[in-house]
C-alpha cells in the first residue's frame, strides 16, 4: 500500500511555496482557509491573503477585478460552492474575460462525506466543463497535486482545479512531469482501457490487477486535465484497444464520461462505460463506505469492465 | 484641492451631457434594441466622469494606472459607447453597429472588444465587487488610481452588492467611489414598489461608508461630490445620483416603459427635436 497524504495539504504547502516565488500571487477564501489549507499562505503573506468570510459570490468577482490589475488570484472555498454559489460570478466575470483567476474547488467529489449531500460536489465538473475559456484540472494524488499548481500558476487565463479532502494513496514520484492536458498512460494493456481522473486511480489500479489475475489486459489512462480533454490519447485507447470504461467520483452525466463519449463519439467510437455516481444524491457516512455504496467500488470497475469487454466480442 | 467647476467647464460638461442623449437616441433607434431610461438618467455623471475626472488617456486605453470605471449597470452601455466616442477612445462611425454581429459594441460592454472598457458587465450585482477587487488590487500594486463603480437603483435589489459593501469598508478602501443612479425606477416599475430600497443613504451608512446624496443631473454637483470623496482618506464613498429615468425627453421620463424598448421613427424624431437635435444628423 502507498502512503497517504491529503491533497489539500500539499496544496497549501505549494501556494505557500509560490508566495515567496511570485509577489503577483493573492490568496483569497471565504471563512474556510483552515479547511482549505490556504492558511499557510496567509500566515507567511497575510497583506496578500483576503479572508472574506462567507461570501463566495463577492469573493469570486473580487478575483476577477484582482486579475485585472495583473495579480494572479487563487480563489479559494469548497467546491460545490465554488461552482454553484458562485457559477454565474465565474462565467460573466472571468470566464467570459478571460481573466487570470485560479479556482480552487476544495471538499471534491464526496470527500466531505460526514457532512452529507449539502456539502459534496457531484456535478461540478459538469458545469466548468460547459464554460467556455476555462481549463480544468483533477489531480490524482498529492504529488501531482504539487505539480498542477505549480503549472497552472504560471498559465494564463482562467482555470478550475478540483481537489479532494482527504488523505489518498501516493502514486507520483517527484520525477513525475505533469503536462496541463496530456493524459498519462499508467499501465499497458490491450483488451480495454480504463480512463480515470481523481483519488480512484487507487481503486483502477486495483480493479486493473484483479482483472489481470482473470486474464483481462487493462490499459489505464490517467486524464487529470479534463478541459482540455487529450482528445488524442482518448482516441488512440479506443483505437488500440476498442473498449473503455470511464472512472470518476462524479456524477456519469457530464464529467469524465461524457466528455471521454463526445471524443470516441468525433473519432473512434467503441464500447464504453461509465462508473461514477448513479445520478443521485448521496447522503453521510464514511468517506470509502460512500464511494463503495455509490456505484465507485472496485467492483464496479471490475464489473464495467468486463461488460465493455463482452460488448466489444460481440461486434 | 479643486476649487470647483468653472461657469465655462459647467456649460461645457452639460453641452456634452445633452450631445450623449442625442447620441444614445439614435443609437438605439438605430439598433432598434437597447436601454434608453437608464442610459438618459447617466447622461450629466458620464459627461463630468469621462470630461472632468477620470484619469484616462485615450492612445493608451491599458494604462495601468489609470482611473477604472466599472459601469455596473451595463445596460447604459450606449452612454458609455457615446462618451467613449467623444473621447476619442472608439471611433464615432462605429456607433450605428451597436449589437450588431461584428461589432465592436456589444449589447453590454465587453472590456475584451471596446478600447475603454475596463470590465465587462450587464448582469447586475456584479460591479461592486469587482471594483472592491481592483482597489485591493491597486493598493497591493502600490498604483495610484480610483476605482468608480456605477451602479443601478435597481441593481442594488441584488444581495452581493451588499456583501461588497461590507468587504470594502472591511478594508478601508477609500480609492472607492461608487456612484447610484438613483432613478427610482426599474424594468418592471417603480423601485419602491418593485423593492423598497429606503431608507437608501441609511443602509449604506449602516455599512460604514462615507454617504452623500446629490441632484445627479447637475453637473456642478456631481463635480462637487467626486471632489468631497476624494478627500475622504478613511473609508469608501457612495454618491447618491438622484436621477429621472429617460431624463430629457418628456414622453420618457419616469417611466418603466422605457426601460428597454426602442423608439419607433415618430418618437424618435420628436426626442430628437425636444434634445435639440437633428434626426439625421
Amino acid at each position: 500500500m502507498n502512503k497517504t497524504v491529503a491533497m489539500r495539504e500539499s496544496y497549501g504547502e505549494v501556494l505557500a511555496e509560490l508566495g515567496e516565488k511570485n509577489p503577483d500571487i493573492v490568496v483569497l477564501d471565504c471563512d474556510v482557509s483552515h479547511s482549505t489549507k490556504t492558511l499557510y499562505f496567509g500566515e507567511r503573506f497575510p497583506e496578500r491573503f483576503f479572508n472574506f468570510g462567507i461570501q463566495e459570490a463577492n469573493m469570486m468577482d473580487i478575483a476577477a477585478g484582482l486579475a485585472t490589475v495583473g495579480l494572479i488570484p487563487f480563489a479559494n472555498t469548497f467546491s460545490f460552492l465554488a461552482t454553484l454559489r458562485a457559477a454565474e460570478q465565474i462565467r460573466t466575470s472571468i470566464a467570459y474575460n478571460y481573466l487570470n483567476v485560479k479556482i480552487i474547488g476544495s471538499y471534491g467529489g464526496l470527500s466531505d462525506s460526514y457532512d452529507g449531500s449539502s456539502h459534496q460536489s457531484i456535478f461540478d465538473l459538469a458545469v466548468m466543463r460547459g464554460m467556455p475559456n476555462i481549463k480544468i484540472v483533477v489531480p490524482s494524488d498529492s504529488v501531482e497535486t504539487k505539480k498542477a499548481v505549480r503549472e497552472i500558476a504560471v498559465t494564463s487565463g482562467p482555470v478550475y482545479l478540483r481537489l479532494c479532502r482527504n488523505e489518498v494513496p501516493v502514486f507520483f514520484d517527484e520525477s513525475y512531469e505533469f503536462a496541463l492536458g496530456k493524459a498519462n498512460v499508467l499501465r499497458e494493456g490491450t483488451d480495454l482501457t480504463l480512463v480515470v481522473t481523481g483519488i480512484l486511480l487507487d481503486r483502477t489500479m486495483n480493479a486493473a490487477e484483479e482483472l489481470e489475475g482473470e486474464g483481462i489486459h487493462c490499459q489505464i489512462l490517467q486524464v487529470h486535465t479534463l478541459k482540455p480533454i487529450d482528445h488524442q490519447a482518448i482516441a488512440k485507447a479506443s483505437e488500440e484497444t476498442g473498449a473503455l470504461v470511464t472512472i470518476e467520483e462524479h456524477n456519469i452525466i457530464g464529467g469524465l464520461g461524457s466528455a471521454v463519449a463526445e471524443v470516441l463519439a468525433s473519432s473512434r467510437p467503441a464500447p464504453m462505460e461509465r462508473v461514477g455516481i448513479q445520478d443521485r444524491f448521496a447522503e453521510s457516512g464514511d468517506y470509502h463506505q460512500l464511494l463503495d455504496k455509490y456505484g465507485m467500488s472496485c467492483r464496479d470497475i471490475v464489473n464495467a469492465a468486463k461488460k465493455v469487454l463482452q460488448r466489444k466480442l460481440q461486434q | 484641492m479643486n476649487i470647483g467647476l468653472t461657469q465655462e467647464k459647467v456649460k461645457e460638461l452639460e453641452k456634452i451631457a445633452l450631445q450623449i442623449r442625442r447620441m444614445v437616441v439614435k443609437m438605439v433607434f438605430t439598433a432598434q434594441s437597447g436601454h434608453l431610461g437608464g442610459s438618459l438618467s447617466v447622461a450629466e455623471i458620464i459627461s463630468v466622469l469621462y470630461f472632468s475626472e477620470l484619469k484616462i488617456d485615450p492612445r493608451n486605453p491599458n494604462w495601468p494606472d489609470r482611473d477604472r470605471l466599472v459601469p455596473s449597470k451595463g445596460h447604459c452601455a450606449p452612454a458609455i459607447y457615446a462618451v467613449l466616442a467623444l473621447r476619442g477612445f472608439i471611433d464615432s462611425g462605429c456607433l450605428t453597429t451597436l449589437r450588431q454581429a461584428d461589432s465592436i459594441l456589444q449589447g453590454h460592454p465587453y472590456m475584451k472588444s471596446t478600447p475603454g472598457i475596463d470590465m465587462s458587465t450587464g448582469s447586475l450585482g456584479h460591479g461592486l465587487s469587482i471594483g472592491v477587487g481592483m482597489a485591493l488590487g491597486e493598493r497591493l500594486k502600490r498604483s495610484n488610481f480610483l476605482v468608480y463603480v456605477l451602479l443601478g437603483d435597481g441593481e442594488l435589489n441584488e444581495g452581493q452588492n451588499w456583501e461588497a459593501a461590507m468587504a470594502a469598508a472591511k478594508h478601508s478602501l477609500s480609492h472607492l467611489i461608487a456612484i447610484v443612479d438613483r432613478n427610482r425606477v426599474q424594468l418592471d416599475g417603480p423601485t419602491e414598489e418593485i423593492m423598497p430600497m429606503e431608507p437608501l443613504i441609511e443602509k449604506w451608512k449602516a455599512f460604514n461608508w462615507n454617504t452623500i446624496s446629490i441632484d445627479g443631473h447637475s453637473v456642478k454637483e456631481v463635480s462637487d461630490s467626486i471632489q468631497w470623496a476624494k478627500q475622504n482618506h478613511d473609508r469608501p464613498s457612495v454618491i447618491i445620483a438622484n436621477t429621472i429615468k429617460g431624463k430629457g425627453v418628456s414622453f420618457m421620463e419616469n417611466t418603466h416603459k422605457w426601460h428597454g424598448r426602442p423608439p419607433t421613427r415618430e418618437e424618435y424624431e420628436l426626442a430628437m427635436e425636444e434634445l435639440g437635435g437633428e434626426a439625421d444628423e
